[in-house]
Formats: C-alpha cells, sequence, structure tokens
C-alpha cells in the first residue's frame, strides 16, 4: 500500500495553515473569535507569580482523610478564586499538602494571609461575661488549637471598634458595644486562656449563607454577613432570649467583638473592628468557608514580573540562533535534503508552537529550553536518514530506491530511541509533580511533544518533499544529495 | 577501515581520567546542595544602588539572622541564601525593613522556600527518579532486542553508558560547586534525566546497527561486527550531537542567567553520551561477548596461585 505524494502534501499544506493560523496573533486572522481562548500560558517563572505548598497540620490525635484534604483544597480553591487569579493551579499532593500556582499576582504577603489563616467564625455565649477582644477561648465547637495558637500578625483589633453604640440598627448583631464599660477598650494584649471555660458556639461559619465587605451606619469597613435559615431561627431564638447579655463573635478561638445584645436578631450581622484589608479578606474567607485542618507553608516561591519578562527575550534570541546554526549546518553537509529537512523543521516549529497554544502546555523557562534543545533532537531522524541514503547512493543504488531504504532502514532506530526519550519525559512529568511543578513539568511536557512531533515532521515531510522533487528529472542527480558521481559504488559494503 | 573496537581499552582509560577526579571530589566534597534539598530561602533582590555583599551581610546579621551567604550580580542585584525565610512572616517584614533602612527602596525579583524536610523528601525523589528512569528504560531495551541472543547484554550495556555519563556530570558538578559554587538544584536532576534519556537514545541507534549487522553477517566476527556498525554510525552520532550541542550552545551563551547551569548540565551530559554511546557501551557488549573478563581473571588467579 503506498499513499501517493500529492495526496500527502496537500494534507501537510492543510496542516500546516492551521498551524500557522493558530501561530499567528491578532484579531484579522481572527473574524469568528475561535482564537479568544488560545493564548500562550506564560509559567510562573515567567510573568511572575506565587507558588506555595501548604502542608496540613492537624491538632494531635487528627487523622487527615483525603476528603478532608479535598474538601481543604476546594476552600482554598474558592479562596483563590477570591483573590482574582486567572488560571491558578490548586493541586492537592501526596496524602497531606495542596499545592497553589498564582501566575501574575504580585502580593505574596496577601496570598499567604489569605489562604493559611483557617478563618472558623463563630459567634458564642459568653455565659454574661464581657470577653475583650484579644482573648482565647474554648468552645463546644473544639479547644483553642494551633490554629488559634499561631494567629495571624493582623488580627489585632483597633479601638475604633468599641466606640459606637447603634441603638438604631436593629439588625446589627455585633456592633452594640456598650458605650463607657471599661472592657469597651481592651487592650490586644489580652492573655490567651486556652484551659479556661468552654463556652456554647451558637453559629459558625459553616451557618453562614453569605459574607460580604460593608460599611456601618457610621462609614466605617466591616464584615457583613447573612445566615441560612435554620441558622437564622436558632440564633433568633438565643437573642430574643439573652437580651441585655454580651455575645463575642470568635474567629479561629479568638475574640473579635464583643457585644451586648439590644433586641432578637435573626438572619444579618456586621463584624466590626477590623481594617480595611483586614475585612477584605476576612469576608472572602468566611464566604469560602473555614479551612477543615490548620495548614502551614513549608515551600514557597515568589518571582517577580522582571526577571521572567528579561529570559523571554534572552530565550527568543537563543533560540533563534541555535535553530540558524541547525539549518545552516544541515544544508551545507546534506545539501537538497538538509533544505528539505530545514523546511521540515520550520514546519515543526509551527506544529509545536501551536500545540503549546492548543493544549495549553504552560510555558516555563526550562520548558522553552526543551523546546530549543527538541530543535536540534528533532534533525537526528533526518540525520539518520540521510546518512543511510547516502550509503544506499554509494552502494550504486538509484536514487528513489535509495531514499525509500533510508526511510525504511532508519525507521527502528528512530523508533526506538525516541521511546527511550519519551520514557525519561514521563518520569520526570511525574518527578516534576512534587517537585517545582509547572516548572519542570513543563520542560517534561514540552520535549515529549517535541520528540513526538518531530518524528512526524522528519518522517512524513521530507519524506513527501523529496518524492515529489524526484518526479522532476533534475534532482535525480546525486551531487544534490551532497557526493559526487565518482564515489558511487565505490565502497562495497562488506557481506553485501 | 577505521578500527574502533581495538582500541577499546584506551577509550575506557579515557573515560576514567575524566571520571576519576570527579568522583574524588564527590567523595571529598560532595554535591553543593541547593534549597530544593536542603530546605532554606533563596532571596533575590534588586537594590537601588550598589551594595557590597558584606554590607547586607552585616545588616542581615544585625537582625540575628548570622548564617547568610549573600552574592551581588550586575544591574545592582543581591542575592541572599539563608535558613527558611517563611513568605508572609513577621521575619521576612522586619528584615525587608531593615533592608529598606539600610539601602533604600528595592525589588524583590524572587524568593524561594523550601521547609526542612520538604527537602529530604525531594531528594528521596530525584533518586526514585533516576531510578525508575534507568529500570524503564532497561525493560525497553531489554525488549526491543529480545531478538538478539543475549537481550538483556544490550540493556546492561546501555545502563553501564548511561551511568558513565551520569558520573561525569555529577563529578563535573561537585567540581564546579567547590571550585565556583555551582549548586545542584532540582532542575539538574531534570538535566540529568534528560542526559540519561539522550545516552541512552543515542546508543540505540548504534545497537540498532549491530543487531542488523548480524542478522546480515556483515563480517566474520563479533568484533568486527560492530565496529563495522561504529563506523557506519560514527558521522550521525557525531552530527546528532553538533546539532543539540549547537542549540545548547546558543542557550548558555545567550539565554538567562537562571537556567545556565541547567543548560551546562545537558551539555556536558550530551557531549558524554555521544563520547559514551561511541566508545563505550558497544565496545562493552564485546568485552562481555568475548568473554574477556573471564579470561582477566583466569590469568590474576593463575598469577596469584604460584604453583
Amino acid at each position: 500500500m503506498r499513499i501517493r505524494p500529492w495526496q500527502t502534501l496537500i494534507v501537510i499544506i492543510l496542516l500546516s495553515l492551521a498551524a500557522i493560523w493558530v501561530d499567528l496573533p491578532g484579531r484579522p486572522l481572527d473574524p469568528f473569535g475561535w482564537k479568544e481562548n488560545i493564548t500562550v500560558r506564560q509559567g510562573l517563572d515567567l510573568q511572575g507569580g506565587i507558588q506555595l505548598v501548604l502542608e496540613a497540620r492537624p491538632p494531635a490525635g487528627v487523622q487527615v482523610t483525603q476528603e478532608v484534604l479535598q474538601g481543604t483544597r476546594d476552600t482554598i480553591e474558592r479562596r483563590v478564586n477570591g483573590l482574582g487569579v486567572s488560571e491558578p493551579v490548586i493541586q492537592t499532593r501526596g496524602n497531606n499538602q495542596i499545592l497553589v500556582e498564582l501566575p501574575g499576582f504580585q502580593d505574596p504577603e496577601r496570598a499567604v494571609r489569605v489562604l493559611q489563616r483557617t478563618a472558623l467564625l463563630e459567634i458564642i455565649d459568653t455565659q454574661g461575661q464581657f470577653l475583650p477582644v484579644g482573648t482565647i477561648v474554648n468552645t463546644t465547637a473544639g479547644p483553642a488549637n494551633e490554629a488559634a495558637a499561631t494567629p495571624t500578625p493582623t488580627e489585632t483589633t483597633s479601638a475604633t471598634a468599641t466606640t459606637g453604640a447603634t441603638p438604631t440598627s436593629v439588625a446589627s448583631a455585633a456592633g452594640e458595644t456598650p458605650v463607657a464599660t471599661p472592657e469597651a477598650t481592651p487592650t490586644p494584649t489580652a492573655t490567651p486562656t486556652p484551659s479556661g471555660p468552654v463556652y456554647e458556639t451558637i453559629v459558625t461559619g459553616a451557618d453562614l449563607k453569605d459574607a460580604y465587605p460593608t460599611t456601618d451606619q457610621f462609614g466605617n469597613l466591616v464584615v457583613g454577613f447573612e445566615l441560612k435559615p435554620e441558622a437564622a431561627d436558632r440564633f433568633y431564638q438565643y437573642t430574643s432570649t439573652h437580651i441585655g447579655q454580651p455575645m463575642s463573635i470568635v474567629v479561629d478561638k479568638q475574640v473579635i467583638n464583643t457585644a451586648t445584645i439590644r433586641d432578637a436578631i435573626r438572619d444579618r450581622g456586621i463584624i466590626q473592628g477590623l481594617s480595611a484589608q483586614e475585612v477584605r479578606d476576612l469576608a472572602l474567607q468566611l464566604k469560602s468557608g473555614a479551612l477543615a485542618v490548620p495548614l502551614e507553608v513549608v515551600q514557597s516561591r515568589t518571582v517577580g514580573p522582571t526577571l521572567g519578562q528579561d529570559s523571554i527575550q534572552k530565550s527568543i534570541i537563543a533560540g533563534l540562533v541555535g535553530l540558524s546554526l541547525v539549518a545552516l549546518f544541515m544544508i551545507l553537509y546534506y545539501r537538497l535534503p538538509g533544505f528539505i529537512s530545514v523546511i521540515a523543521l520550520l514546519l515543526y516549529t509551527a506544529y509545536v508552537f501551536a500545540l503549546f497554544k492548543l493544549i495549553p502546555v504552560v510555558l516555563t523557562l526550562p520548558g522553552i529550553a526543551g523546546f530549543i534543545l527538541s530543535i536540534g533532537m528533532a534533525v537526528d531522524a533526518n540525520v539518520l536518514i540521510f546518512a543511510r541514503i547516502r550509503e544506499e547512493l554509494r552502494l550504486g543504488r538509484p536514487i528513489a530506491r535509495a531514499i525509500e531504504e533510508g526511510f525504511n532502514h532508519a525507521w527502528p532506530s528512530i523508533r526506538d530511541s525516541n521511546i527511550s526519550t519519551m520514557i525519561s519525559c514521563m518520569i520526570l512529568f511525574w518527578f516534576g509533580r512534587y517537585v517545582g511543578a509547572t516548572i519542570i513539568q513543563g520542560f517534561a511536557l514540552t520535549l515529549f511533544i517535541g520528540v513526538a512531533v518531530s518524528m512526524f515532521t522528519a518522517i512524513v515531510v521530507t519524506r513527501t518533499l523529496l518524492r515529489i522533487l524526484l518526479t522532476r528529472r533534475i534532482f535525480r542527480d546525486v551531487r544534490w544529495y551532497g557526493i559526487s558521481p565518482s564515489q558511487v559504488a565505490t565502497a562495497p559494503a562488506p557481506g553485501d | 577501515m577505521l578500527d574502533l573496537v581495538g582500541k577499546r581499552y584506551y577509550w575506557f582509560l579515557l573515560s576514567i581520567l575524566v571520571i576519576v577526579p570527579g568522583m574524588i571530589s564527590l567523595a571529598v566534597h560532595g554535591l553543593r546542595l541547593s534549597i530544593d534539598f536542603t530546605g532554606g530561602s533563596l532571596w533575590e533582590l534588586q537594590m537601588s544602588r550598589p551594595v557590597q555583599p558584606g554590607e547586607v551581610r552585616q545588616v542581615l546579621v544585625q537582625n540575628g539572622v548570622d548564617d547568610a551567604i549573600v552574592q551581588t550580580a550586575d544591574n545592582n542585584v543581591v542575592l541572599i541564601r539563608m535558613r527558611e525565610l517563611k513568605e508572609g512572616s513577621p521575619e521576612k517584614d522586619q528584615l525587608a525593613q531593615a533592608l529598606r533602612n539600610a539601602f533604600g527602596d528595592f525589588t524583590e525579583l524572587r524568593l524561594e522556600s523550601v521547609g526542612p524536610t520538604l527537602g529530604t523528601a525531594i531528594r528521596n525523589r530525584a533518586i526514585i527518579a533516576v531510578a525508575l528512569t534507568t529500570i524503564g528504560i532497561l525493560a525497553y531495551i531489554a525488549w526491543a532486542f529480545r531478538n538478539t541472543n543475549n537481550p538483556f547484554l544490550y540493556g546492561i550495556a546501555a545502563i553501564i553508558a548511561m551511568l558513565h555519563d551520569v558520573a561525569v556530570v555529577v563529578g563535573i558538578f561537585s567540581i564546579l560547586g567547590w571550585l565556583r559554587g555551582v549548586e545542584v538544584d532540582a532542575l539538574f536532576v531534570t538535566a540529568l534525566l534528560t542526559v540519561i534519556g539522550f545516552s541512552v537514545h543515542d546508543t540505540i541507534v548504534v545497537f540498532d546497527r549491530i543487531r542488523e549487522n548480524l542478522a546480515r553477517r556483515a563480517a566474520p566476527t563479533f568484533e568486527q561486527i560492530v565496529n563495522y556498525s561504529l563506523v557506519q554510525t560514527l558521522v550521525r552520532s557525531l552530527n546528532t550531537s553538533l546539532t543539540v550541542v549547537f542549540t545548547l550552545l546558543a542557550l548558555y551563551l545567550l539565554g538567562g542567567e537562571t537556567i545556565r547551569n541547567f543548560v551546562l548540565a545537558l551539555l556536558i551530559g550530551i557531549v558524554s553520551g555521544t563520547y559514551s554511546s561511541i566508545f563505550n557501551a558497544s565496545q562493552i557488549v564485546v568485552v562481555w561477548e568475548n568473554r574477556e573478563l573471564h579470561r582477566l581473571f583466569a590469568r590474576l588467579r593463575r598469577q596469584h596461585a604460584p604453583a
């Protein structure tokens, strides 16, 4: 069975046009908007950004199951989405880690603050006591654990929280601080009492329907929240029977607000006394839900945006120089077939780049290096074939036959050798998942795609082009193939 | 015809001469491991004015960091290696403020932090990755050469050639770490695994020729068949290597600073891989097929057992 070269050529031309269309940026070529979502995705090391590995730090005696880890991952994902990062990576790793990549995000402190905090909200019955802000408490939802033992440094509450009595606001659960109470201006250095009394939790973060930044009637930025219906009933029942008594809002076992209940409250409330930044972060955290298990940052990588852009330009220049050197070498050494292999190489770059955009591959610096390396390796198959063709020509075979033999004999070597490279790429991909994540995986993936595509271009494309050239008598002179007529059949192979 | 197989013990000697200094350095100094394996932080800052490493170190010491290694680079870039500095931690804020007070504002180019336990995990993964690659390739070669009378021999010879390349790269990086402070990081492991793939890739091409020539009985003796196969593939091996070296050289000379050592490891490994596939892998097959080791041991035994 032989496929006609002209038919193959048409397929190659169509493929190439499609690849070039995908490769080229810009609207004029894209009247229907098909390419809008096809862009080169730049890795962390190129566009800058943050990579974090968070490890579960469960309290003593608690097991981190896959469900808990998965649930924590989902919470993290909701928080990341709230940060407004496009194309983040959030993966569980092993049995107790979560990998987070935030490409393009330039505020590492905020990322750590928002993602790491457990953010377990509780509204507790203080049994008549007026708990100062900053007190660490035990509740019926659990004892003060490690999450509370390592409070984030921003958790000190300003005194402005306690200045506003809000007699007009029925909806406010927390904003009603009795004026002129000595505890109304608490010091943030309240002593932790993890072994103290256990307070009853009335409402937890799981009962929230929504949380959002808003302003109170004095224009202060506060976190507003809304309760789910069943929790609202419970809350109403509690507040209606405890009017005149204090009640505290606690996050991660630390008191944020204490207020006196003035009226029965059903489903809405606010949390006061936070800075603008804290309001923004806490609203996001409460909306996303509390982490099922406390997390600690065990690995982080922050890359500024300038480092990568400089590297991209350098790599592009290096790639062009490398490509030109390879092209020059192939043409000088192998003449006509060399020239054809350069055409195949150019198509190779077009196809690979199109695939990068379509899959999409996250392009990283080592990934670009892998791509440039694969340019050098892509011609290997051609080198093998052309060396074989020359041998066959020297044996005195006619050109058409020599070319077919060259391709046929070179094929097992090309197959076996490329498979060994692909095996190492696959293991690298696995290794990369645990180490540099997208940075090393990008390299493995680009090299793998490169090797696979190069088999197609070096074999199908060059073979078709050579067959078509051979239909012209003028290309049937051995000098086109880099050997002089006097060399032909002067070196008989032993045993042939 | 060029006699490559006849001089096999010279080629082995050359390999040993390259590998032994590296192995001595490895035994004495080891590898200079980066924070990827040891844990710790790498903090790269671009200052608004030129600074001396000593001044920076002094500021760090004043803030309780006395084990930092400070390097400076072009464009007022300062590179600080120190114990783990957590992103978003109060300690980092304090250090950043102290540096700002001393040298004016700066741009944070990158901060990489790895916890100490994670480093060990990564080191173990790296070792597993190298082992898995080795086993995978050995299995594939044994399968691809199943029709020869000793399929595992080819696999083992390819693995020895590959270990040769790993030894060359690791040895040279041990020396570079000792002389120039070059560090071995996760990217280095990536380079190593790539070199393994390439080395075997190259070796397989030669073995394929041997397999083909054996089937055709292209020469009277096994040794001659191997030599003939080597000569036939020599130009191809060199040309492939050359094209790859061209692209890597371009990357090494023109590419960015961050991947320079990565590219260097690839470059060394690929040159070594080409050498080992021509001058070691096939020669090992000959040594085995000729039972030269048996004869060597037999001779040694005779010498040590005087009549």
